[in-house]
């Protein structure tokens, strides 16, 4: 098994203010994994490194997103694969949507709950929706890693679990910052815990309970 | 306005996409009856030889050139002064339907034909130079004026000042709030001034304009470098010298520096106004009877077929396709100059080439076109584009600079262009387009009198015929048309939700 990522005794800032210390750990290939932690300790910044660490195999669903709003869904979706075609394919596909790019981006939009908005401005969307068309880009793009921040934060329960069972079974290697630790336990196999700007916790996650993940978000 | 908004699952273009293509579309059409011959046999030796020159610069006469400089600053400085005072007093009163009316009309006509009309009255003066800048831009800075305290949210805090004289809660309250953006943008229609000064030796004032056209008739090409560099340094260290603190003393010097002020000639105010602007047929009419009325009709219908049509015709065709020109232009130039696309030593280029283009008057550039291509509507076409696509592009490209991507957006700059930049300011470029298009049919107007056949040139022919009448009828249309225009930019800039902020 390879190593995607490692940190020997680093330390991560966010802007001049350093949120993790002096921390070290490593993630292998095919380990999906669940960082936690109070939002304020880390797990952005983290992920960000680690996105620099595999510029070129990951796959993101940033929190704040990152969509174009006054292109479409479709548009939104395909763009995960924009390094994959030529700029001819990309332009005409911008001006004039291809038929089999058209199918596929149906077929992943229809898994994704996200029915008859394939060509609405993402900025017309909602919240839920826009959440969904960042995840379709990453799961269009089919990389081996996805590195996930809050993924699922705007969704019900019912299309949180689906989605992330898609992301887990899909992806070789996952990363992603989880609030609700009872989605870290059901679907990740390690989980990562920050707090007070260290790793307090870093387990595989059938040793875990959830009163073990809640204390990092009590404790100060 | 927004038919791509309901569920759809079939691709249909959007409301902005549906306006860029009709214009591009329209703009095509125009291209058939548009005349875009090169008539000299060897344009491009001509072309070589003009940019040979700036390898050595040099004036003839320095002291001329150098007083022709003074007089192209002090004739801003005294326009713009003049104008921001009196468009700030009107701005007061912008709510009211006849001063808008007014506002609209006097910045409606561009300076160089408010030039050719106050040349009639006060002859080749210090008056005419200084008042055909400051009577179109006092409309202009009314109505900016009036933007700006509309949008500083005044109003919301009016009613915190009980019992408060007007004059100190207008101090109080709305001072603090437009103080800055009326100095930057008085600063930058300063700038304007000082353009629209320098081409106004082209009418025959005294400023840089004068020299220069006289330069380039005789193919000094040497002297036509030095007097565009020296415009050039002036724009650009505007910066430097124009100070707050230096302003009075600048128009002290101003007004000492300028020419002697001729005397004002009164029966020559009288007879412009009494005489020579009334219609042909009314003059010496004893009593308004059917066969004046007749003779009147008469005089409006053969002008308005005969020349206000086809002026109409070629302005509206040339605007068009300058309008677009000026766009496609200006979404090629805006990643040269954008952080997003180039690094340093290569963007340096393309951002001074934009500063010349843009600081290069639209008329200059006409002109100078004009002497190397011929007299077709190529050269008005190109420079049109050249100095407006420089503008949006400049500015386009300080807006994409703060656009942040996704970490994993495509690597490709190709790909990077067409899905994450150009969707995002597209709104914005969209705006400063259509912000332009009633300013690039007043500047193709204007360009008729180099002989392209807009209204310009009838109006110059009108006036060069000493027929008045005729010349202040077609203005009035020219104006009229203009105002359409706007209105109608307002309306698409309304309707497609169009701001000059950008939207991410």
């Amino acid at each position: 098994m390879a190593t995607l990522f490692t940190f020997k005794e680093e330390s991560a800032a966010y802007g001049d203010k350093t949120v993790l210390s002096n921390f070290s750990f490593s993630i292998e290939t095919g380990e999906k994994v669940a960082l936690i932690g109070k939002s304020g300790s880390g797990k952005s910044t983290l992920l960000s490194l680690m996105q620099k660490q595999q510029t070129a195999g990951c796959a993101l669903i940033p929190q704040d997103l990152g969509l174009v709003a006054s292109l479409s869904s479709f548009h939104n979706t395909f763009m995960g694969k924009l390094d994959q075609h030529s700029r001819t394919y990309n332009f005409v596909n911008l001006v004039y949507p291809l038929s089999e790019e058209k199918r596929l981006v149906t077929e992943l939009h229809r898994s994704l709950n996200l029915n008859d908005k394939l060509f609405v401005p993402v900025g017309e969307l909602s919240g839920g929706e826009q959440q969904r068309v960042a995840i379709a880009r990453a799961l269009y793009a089919q990389r081996d890693i996805l590195l996930g921040d809050e993924p699922v934060s705007s969704l019900d329960e019912h299309q949180s679990c689906d989605i992330l069972n898609t992301i887990v079974t899909t992806h070789n290697t996952v990363v992603l910052a989880l609030h609700d630790v009872d989605h870290a336990l059901d679907y990740a196999d390690r989980v990562i815990g920050l707090s007070n700007g260290s790793i307090a916790l870093d387990s595989p996650a059938c040793d875990l309970n959830r009163v073990d993940l809640i204390g990092l978000y009590q404790n100060d | 306005m927004n038919a791509v908004n309901t569920g759809s699952t079939s691709y249909k273009l959007g409301a902005r996409s549906w306006v860029s293509v009709s214009f591009i579309a329209l703009a095509l059409i125009c291209l058939i009856p548009a005349d875009f011959e090169i008539y000299p046999s060897d344009p491009w030796l001509e072309f070589t030889r003009f940019f040979s020159g700036v390898a050595n610069p040099s004036i003839n006469n320095i002291s001329f050139a150098f007083r022709l400089l003074v007089n192209t600053t002090s004739f801003a400085l005294l326009g713009v002064s003049l104008s921001c005072v009196i468009g700030f007093f009107l701005s007061l009163h912008f709510h009211r339907r006849l001063v808008r009316a007014v506002c609209a009309f006097v910045r409606a006509v561009h300076e160089i034909f408010w030039a050719l009309i106050l040349l009639q009255i006060f002859g080749l003066s210090v008056i005419t130079g200084v008042l055909a800048i400051a009577i179109p831009y006092s409309g202009v800075f009314a109505k900016v004026y009036s933007e700006i305290m509309e949008e500083s949210g005044y109003r919301r805090r009016d009613q915190l000042f009980f019992h408060v004289d007007s004059v100190s809660k207008f101090l109080y309250s709305k001072v603090p709030d437009v103080w800055m953006h009326f100095r930057s943008y008085t600063r930058y229609r300063f700038e304007c001034g000082l353009r629209s000064s320098a081409i106004l030796g082209f009418i025959g004032l005294p400023t840089l304009g004068f020299t220069l056209e006289s330069a380039f008739s005789q193919g000094n090409y040497s002297e036509v470098w030095a007097l565009l560099l020296i415009f050039y340094l002036l724009i650009s260290t505007l910066g430097l010298w124009m100070r707050k603190a230096l302003l009075p003393m600048y128009l002290i010097t101003a007004i000492v520096l300028l020419p002697e002020i001729k005397p004002v000639s009164f029966d020559n105010i009288a007879r412009f106004f009494s005489h020579d602007i009334v219609p042909y047929p009314l003059r010496g009419a004893v009593e308004l009877n059917a066969s004046v009325f007749a003779d009147l009709r008469n005089w409006f219908w053969s002008i308005f077929t005969e020349q206000a049509l086809p002026g109409i015709w070629d302005t509206l065709v040339l605007t068009q396709i300058s309008l677009v020109a000026t766009a496609l232009l200006a979404l090629f130039l805006f990643p040269l100059v954008s952080k997003k696309f180039f690094k340093r030593p290569a963007r340096s280029f393309w951002e001074i080439l934009l500063v010349v283009l843009r600081s290069t008057p639209e008329y200059m550039l006409a002109y100078m076109l004009l002497q190397l291509w011929g007299p077709s509507m190529l050269p008005a076409v190109v420079a049109i584009a050249v100095h407006n696509g420089a503008i949006i592009g400049h500015l386009l490209g300080r807006h994409s600079g703060s656009l942040a991507f996704r970490a994993d957006s495509s690597v490709s700059r190709v790909n990077r262009y067409l899905f994450e930049v150009v969707p995002r300011v597209y709104g914005q470029f969209l705006a400063f387009l259509f912000y332009r298009w009633e300013i690039i049919f007043r500047e193709t107007a204007i360009l008729g009198i180099l002989g392209i056949s807009t209204l310009g040139f009838y109006i110059d022919s009108a006036i060069q015929e000493l027929r008045m009448d005729r010349a202040i009828l077609l203005i009035i249309i020219t104006a009229l048309i203009n105002i359409g225009i706007d209105v109608i930019s307002r309306r698409l800039r309304s309707n497609l939700h169009l701001n000059l902020t950008p939207n991410v």
